[in-house]
């Protein structure tokens, strides 16, 4: 009888511990007035914008809690909390997916607090717009192009390319025993798809029409560079990471690579670099590259007066004076034009991505939210033919099949 | 199973109608007792395990998107998914790769496996610490492992390249992970360096319960070395074996860090396999659908092998 008894109790303190681990899950909620911010900064970055959260919140008469998240494990957080009715007030995107969360329909359009992206170029407003509303808006912008070891051009008698004629032959010249010309990413992920876009689209190319001459010549220049042996044959396993490391190590002359690796340039010692937009098809022909950059999102949480704050939060994130702090702190360029000028003239590396960003493109601006399927058939195309496995006609032709 | 266990030691025999009111009330608390005790184990394995395959399997069948999570709607759309996992160009290069993948490196860990363990089986000086240094792959958290992997396979400055054109076993860099020739076999050999561990420690204890007075008694008939070994060591280690080799195959079926860390499935998909793919699908393309489709066919594949392996359990239980 008393066996018995002690053994109900133990099974009734074992449910009891499960019951309370499941009531933890509710400890995440903040109370009324605490805007929550779920944003993507790394150690380094997170207390300018912490401090930029503070001011605006403050403004705005709220207190802010900021969670920041491996950006990789962004999208996973955002689903399960997208599920369980428990997004964020505000909450950052990499730019790329903001379309995808909105066609969901867990974002509220910026149109309602009066955020119109007006001052804003061209593609953050893409970026954010998912069937004629704006739903994510960008306060800092990046891109890629073209880094160089000054003292090697010099040495070698050369001006940084312009052309892409000029790119294959600087790249081949600058090859020595121990160096190779250029290094830049063709990995198997959407880093290398993001690399080989400037390509594409300065040649006029799209991702809608995969197998046209344009992106065929794009392709092929790319792939001479390796066949060259101007650029190793790892460049199919290199991160944006990897190859800054390369270059920092002197293995590569030239990279293509984009300004969030400045401060990392910048601590380099005995490294004098510097940074061209990337060449172009021929003399005079527009560079187009991708957009990069997060986007601020204001989640519909179901609460209409915190989303009335969050709005109104964002849009004071996202002002201009705030933008110059976040781009000087991140190696990143101000998003509204009139504020990048005034970037450019402070910090001149700055400079090239400045003019870049202004006629850069949005990933998602043709496909919208079937951009990741056609992102996956570019790099798979570029793996194919920087292998070897297929010429870049054919590696092209191959994924345009594929649905 | 309840009623043995609810048993008294005076209530055996008695029909449970005839018992007096007090003792039916104690009957029942202890079975409610008994339930209370079985309830966390089976909310355990529903949840854990139940709910997950359950789910899996269902939204195998689903137009299962990032738009499901907000909505919580999955358009049932047959055998949709499935259609066009199979019918995709990479679906034959996958389920190659992982067939390769698996038995190349259970191959080799095995292999390697049982010839470590064999060899530790004789003691000799510090056999004990070398045998413990030899767990150290298994300790090592797969990323950083396979981080370090990276840097020893590189093409132009890696130490495997460097070392083999120095002693002059190549006159060219090997393309280790960037040539869609090599680097499955460059995958499995990393995958080989991480199970050889888990194949050592299994058999090795194995080759311990094996009795010496057999290997005594074979010697006196003539048995040593070789024919002690297919004899003697060989068909006692079987049921072990068995364990092994089908513990083995699960793990290496479902193998994703390994791969994602070296090569992230390529280059040109030359390293994707079933679960790799599983994974871009539904992670990077947020086709949860599909890539459930292809993890499901994965979830059969493993199927298949647990039943073996518990059919082989029982075999070793019985003998």
């Amino acid at each position: 009888m008393r066996r018995t008894h002690t053994a109900v109790g133990a099974a009734s303190a074992a449910a009891a511990v499960v019951l309370s681990l499941s009531a933890c899950a509710d400890q995440g909620r903040a109370d009324a007035d605490t805007l929550v911010v779920t944003d993507t900064m790394s150690a380094t970055s997170a207390p300018i914008y912490e401090e930029i959260y503070d001011a605006c919140a403050a403004e705005v008469g709220m207190q802010v809690r900021a969670n920041h998240v491996a950006g990789s494990g962004l999208i996973a957080t955002v689903l399960q909390q997208a599920s369980s009715r428990t997004l964020p007030d505000v909450l950052m995107l990499d730019n790329p997916d903001v379309q995808q969360i909105a066609s969901s329909g867990a974002l509220s359009p910026l149109g309602d607090y009066g955020i119109t992206g007006d001052g804003f170029p061209q593609g953050v407003i893409d970026a954010g717009t998912y069937d004629g509303a704006l739903y994510g808006i960008a306060p800092v912008v990046n891109s890629i192009g073209l880094f160089y070891d000054a003292e090697a051009l010099t040495e070698a008698g050369l001006e940084p390319p312009q052309t892409w004629e000029q790119l294959r032959a600087a790249a081949a010249e600058l090859t020595t025993e121990d160096r190779y010309g250029i290094a830049f990413s063709a990995t198997n992920s959407f880093e290398g798809t993001w690399q080989l876009l400037p390509f594409l689209w300065s040649n006029g190319a799209t991702e809608g029409d995969l197998d046209s001459p344009e992106a065929v010549q794009a392709l092929e220049l790319v792939d001479a560079l390796v066949a060259d042996g101007s650029a190793s044959a790892s460049v199919v396993n290199w991160s944006q990471n990897d190859v800054n490391d390369q270059f920092l190590a002197g293995n590569a002359a030239m990279m293509v690579n984009g300004p969030w690796n400045m401060p990392s340039l910048e601590a380099a010692e005995g490294l004098e670099y510097d940074s061209v937009p990337l060449p172009v098809p021929a003399p005079g022909d527009t560079l187009v590259a991708p957009l990069g950059g997060e986007a601020f999102t204001v989640p519909d949480t179901g609460d209409p007066d915190k989303m009335a704050r969050a709005g109104e939060f964002v849009d004071c994130v996202v002002g201009g004076e705030n933008q110059l702090t976040m781009a000087t702190g991140r190696g990143a360029v101000p998003a509204d034009s009139a504020v990048a000028a005034e970037a450019a003239r402070t910090n001149p590396t700055v400079a090239t991505f400045v003019d870049t960003v202004q006629t850069a493109r949005a990933r998602t601006a043709l496909l919208g939210p079937d951009w990741p399927r056609a992102a996956t058939q570019i790099y798979t195309a570029e793996q194919l033919a920087l292998t070897d496995t297929e010429s870049p006609a054919e590696a092209l032709e191959r994924v345009a099949g594929q649905d | 199973m309840t009623t043995t266990l609810a048993a008294g030691p005076t209530g055996a025999s008695a029909p449970p109608r005839s018992a007096p009111p007090t003792r039916r009330r104690a009957r029942r608390r202890e079975l409610t007792a008994q339930w209370l005790f079985l309830v966390p184990a089976i909310a355990y394995v529903l949840v854990f395990f139940g709910y997950p395959i359950v789910k899996n399997l269902v939204m195998g069948f689903q137009d299962y998107s990032v738009r499901t999570f907000v909505t919580g709607e999955a358009p049932w759309v047959g055998l949709a998914n499935y259609a066009e996992v199979v019918s995709s160009g990479i679906f034959q290069t996958t389920v190659v790769n992982t067939v390769l993948f698996t038995l190349g490196s259970i191959a080799g860990q095995f292999v390697i496996g049982l010839l470590f363990a064999l060899f530790f089986k004789r003691r000799f000086p510090l056999s004990n610490v070398l045998r413990s240094l030899l767990l150290l792959p298994w300790l090592l958290p797969m990323i950083a492992g396979s981080a370090v992997w990276r840097w020893i396979l590189d093409q132009d400055g890696g130490i495997l390249n460097q070392t083999l054109q120095g002693v002059g076993i190549i006159d060219d860099p090997v393309r280790w992970l960037t040539s869609p020739d090599i680097a499955l076999v460059a995958v499995i050999l990393v995958n080989v360096w991480v199970g050889i561990p888990f194949n050592m420690t299994l058999l090795y204890s194995g080759l311990q319960n094996i009795p010496d007075e057999l290997y005594e008694a074979g010697a006196l008939d003539g048995a040593t070395g070789w024919k002690a070994f297919r004899h003697i060591t060989w068909p006692s280690l079987r049921p072990v074996v068995n364990v092994v080799l089908v513990l083995g195959v699960i793990y290496t079926l479902k193998v994703l860090d390994i791969i994602l860390g070296l090569t992230g499935g390529g280059p040109a998909n030359a390293t994707q396999t079933l679960a790799t793919d599983s994974y871009r699908r539904s992670f990077q393309e947020f086709s949860f659908g599909t890539g459930a489709a292809v993890s499901n066919v994965l979830i059969v594949i493993s199927l298949v092998f647990a039943v073996v392996y518990l059919r082989a359990n029982r075999r070793a239980e019985d003998e």
